[in-house]
């Protein structure tokens, strides 16, 4: 059984979003599509205030590591402004007025099969950027780059549906719902990378995925689930790649290091819409759940939605205590729900005031609990020990920036201390001394 | 513009927003729950003074630590528990017969001098309990006489404890090198003079097997330092039968205790696996070593006490090695 080490198994409240079949997000009167959705350079906004957008239509691009945005709806520009965003900064965006026409841009151009087949992975890769792909899973890489740059490289592709955050149930259901979207969209990876096999990682809690995914494979596609066991945090990059392959990622390297590329399955679906339905990344599913949400939804949503609305969408038993982008483990925390929902957004989580877990000048017992679960093989304790000293040598010989932010440390701490939050800003400290270095 | 629809008092934290039921209290409690068993057994085999000094113990403990937090405006975590534990265990390391006023003064010492003054829960370098009980030697003959087991010759809850009638504890015929009167049966149940928790083997290891599933604390420390007691003894028996000296060496003088109770202490024991093992097997080794060699016949409070005061050195052996290290650091 393929497996990596450390690792916990935090309660997988999946049951509120499971059984719920994806919907489509009835599209609200008013979008907000910020020009920075992805790693790399911000998009130049391509409309001005008052012009007529289509549903497809590019709005926002520009040079470098960069992909376009599009616009969601059909509708007016309605102004061009700095909104907040998930990030917690505010970035430009562009303010859609949606005139409930849903008319497409001519850009927007369906292709058969045989057109799919005579592209060539240049021209593939092309349509990939162009439709805006980024990876869906929360880090917002552009697909492209990774593919351009794991040309030649890679040996093995691995499509992540391990899903291993509780609560969030959006690739699960992408599994069950659009398989044949999903292993469509492998395939065009696996072409654009010259390899005939590829793993679909997925966790055993998800047998009507695994079974809906093996039911809709063709043996001759060189497509194969691999059922991992469910623990967190499964779906990392690093401990996908060992318990599918038995690689180690080198520390500071990228998956291509030893051969490897992961592609998040909603970015599969993505790249499937943009190569046959020629239709860039302008909606994607979000789990709307939490423990207290009245009714969670798995939602069909365009870019550019605002939490507030996919909240009223859902309704809320409580005040909630924390309205998270993302799921409970690694999710950011919102303050300002007029926030869009973004490409990498793959759920909200809204929890209650239970989950308060904050104590008050917390106490390290060195139960070692932390050593034990930390999948990067860490010592949590003395890092964070290294860190209440700030010495900065010490805190490079705990590997602090190997550290991946996981949460597995903190969750289990029973001191209940804010480990992953000293990591971070550990690893400023040490960002800013190599900096401050490397000055003189 | 979208309009914030609704207002709530949203909290802003870092990432994990989950957590673990297990806490440093529920941890401590489990502990508690674990000291139980030896508990209503030391009020059979020593009667109802047992349980009173206990009491009185932990009342201390807790009574300090509040004190002292309020006293320096720390913040109070006596809500924790691990006074508490730290309460019990001194009152389990005392014999039945101790004076109300040493134990409040033994807390004294463990809760303020040894825990506190170091900065508190997870600070302290040596075990307090056992650090109190070694402060109470102050009172050598207090500290070492021991009640004749039985509900006749309990002492009284109140007033002179003179008069209990007492007798030799079985380390103590074992420290000449001779099997001790009592059974090993005795000695394995807890029907023999010692310390208030210290004497039934079945209800300590009861605790510890209760420890385990709960994944209080793992077998390394207990394993290795109950192991270590034992194949030294079979190598040594002192010109006794090996097996029957390995048995009364295991089933006396509180190793159960300190092996499964003390030794196991977080905060002063090692973090690493090999460190623990390690750790193990050093405080086997001094309380054998104690045994045979010491001025006094009970090694194990000792042994657990040296070796906390080497954590800081275990603490760099064994490391993990980080996930991706590069091949040649890997072979280190």
């Amino acid at each position: 059984m393929a497996f990596f080490f450390g690792g916990v198994h935090p309660k997988g409240n999946k049951e509120y979003a499971e059984h719920k079949a994806v919907q489509e997000f009835p599209e609200p009167d008013l979008l907000v599509i910020p020009m920075s959705q992805h790693i790399g350079a911000p998009c130049k906004p391509l409309v001005k205030k008052g012009d007529r957008v289509l549903v497809g239509q590019k709005i926002g691009d520009n040079q470098g590591l960069c992909v376009p945005v599009h616009a969601p709806v059909s509708g007016t520009v309605k102004s061009v402004e700095m909104k907040a965003h998930t990030s917690g900064t505010t970035v430009m965006s562009v303010v859609i007025q949606n005139d409930h026409l849903q008319e497409l841009s001519p850009e927007v151009q369906p292709r058969t099969q045989e057109a799919v087949d005579k592209l060539t992975p240049e021209e593939l890769m092309g349509i990939i950027r162009e439709a805006g792909i980024v990876g869906m899973g929360g880090a917002t890489f552009p697909t492209h780059v990774k593919l351009s740059s794991g040309i030649g490289k890679v040996d093995t592709i691995i499509v992540n549906a391990g899903e291993c955050e509780p609560y969030i149930t959006a690739d699960d259901r992408l599994c069950q719902e659009y398989p044949v979207q999903m292993l469509g969209g492998i395939q065009v990876i696996m072409k654009v990378l010259g390899l005939n096999k590829a793993y679909v990682g997925i966790e055993d809690n998800k047998p009507k995925a695994i079974q809906a995914l093996q039911d809709a494979i063709d043996p001759k596609t060189g497509i194969e689930v691999k059922v991992l066991p469910a623990m967190y945090p499964q779906g990392a990059e690093k401990q996908l790649i060992q318990a599918v392959t038995g690689r180690e990622v080198p520390s500071g390297g990228l998956p291509a290091a030893v051969g490897c590329a992961v592609f998040n399955a909603a970015t599969c679906k993505a790249i499937y819409d943009a190569v046959y339905e020629g239709m860039p990344l302008i909606k994607r599913i979000v789990t709307v759940t939490g423990d207290v949400v009245m009714d969670a939804k798995n939602l069909m949503v365009p870019i550019g939605v605002t939490f507030n609305d996919l909240m009223e969408a859902v309704g809320v038993s409580e005040n909630p205590y924390k309205v998270l982008s993302g799921g409970p483990m690694m999710g950011a925390a919102q303050y300002d729900l007029s926030v869009p929902t973004i490409k990498g957004v793959n759920a909200i989580t809204i929890l209650g005031h239970a989950n308060n877990f904050n104590v008050e000048d917390s106490r390290c017992i060195r139960c070692g609990k932390c050593v034990d679960v930390c999948p990067m093989h860490l010592m949590p304790v003395l890092m964070y020990k290294a860190l209440y000293s700030g010495d900065v040598e010490e805190m490079k010989s705990v590997h602090l920036m190997d550290c991946i932010e996981c949460g597995c440390c903190a969750y289990t701490c029973p001191a209940c201390v804010p480990l992953v939050l000293a990591f971070r800003s550990g690893k400023q400290i040490m960002r800013d001394a190599a900096a401050a270095a490397a000055k003189k | 513009m979208a309009q914030m629809k609704y207002y709530y008092e949203l909290t802003i934290s870092s990432s994990p927003h989950v957590h673990s039921p297990v806490t440093t209290q529920t941890i401590m409690r489990d502990v508690l729950i674990a000291l139980a068993p030896a508990l209503a057994g030391s009020i059979v085999f020593f009667g109802l003074r047992a349980l009173v000094v206990t009491m009185v113990s932990v009342a201390s403990c807790l009574f300090f630590e509040w004190a002292w937090c309020k006293l320096m405006k720390q913040n109070d975590k006596t809500y924790d528990l691990s006074a508490c534990v730290t309460g019990v265990l001194l009152a389990f390391v005392c014999p039945p017969t101790i004076e109300y006023w040493m134990i409040v003064l033994g807390a004294a010492f463990a809760i303020i001098l040894v825990k506190m003054l170091f900065g508190g829960i997870g600070k302290n370098v040596v075990n307090p309990a056992l650090a109190g009980r070694a402060f109470m030697f102050s009172w050598p003959v207090a500290m070492s006489t021991w009640v004749k087991v039985g509900f006749g010759n309990a002492a009284p809850i109140i007033g002179s404890t003179a008069d209990a009638v007492t007798a030799a504890t079985p380390l103590a015929a074992m420290h000449q090198g001779q099997l001790p009167a009592d059974t090993l049966l005795d000695c394995f149940l807890g029907n023999v003079g010692g310390c208030i928790g210290e004497t039934s083997v079945v209800l300590l290891v009861i605790g510890g097997i209760y420890l385990v599933v709960r994944k209080v604390i793992s077998l390394r420390i207990p394993v290795a330092y109950i192991g270590t007691v034992a194949i030294l003894s079979l190598l040594f028996p002192m010109g006794n039968d090996p097996l029957l000296w390995c048995g009364y060496q295991l089933c006396t003088g509180g190793l159960m205790l300190g092996a499964i109770f003390m030794a196991t202490d977080y905060v002063t024991s090692p973090l690493t696996k090999l460190g623990q093992i390690v750790y193990g097997i050093g405080c086997g080794a001094l309380t054998i070593l104690i045994r045979y060699f010491g001025g006094y016949n009970e090694g194990v409070s000792y042994a657990i006490l040296v070796m906390n005061c080497c954590v800081v050195l275990l603490d760099r052996i064994g490391r993990p090695t980080k996930f991706g290290a590069p091949k040649k650091e890997a072979a280190k």
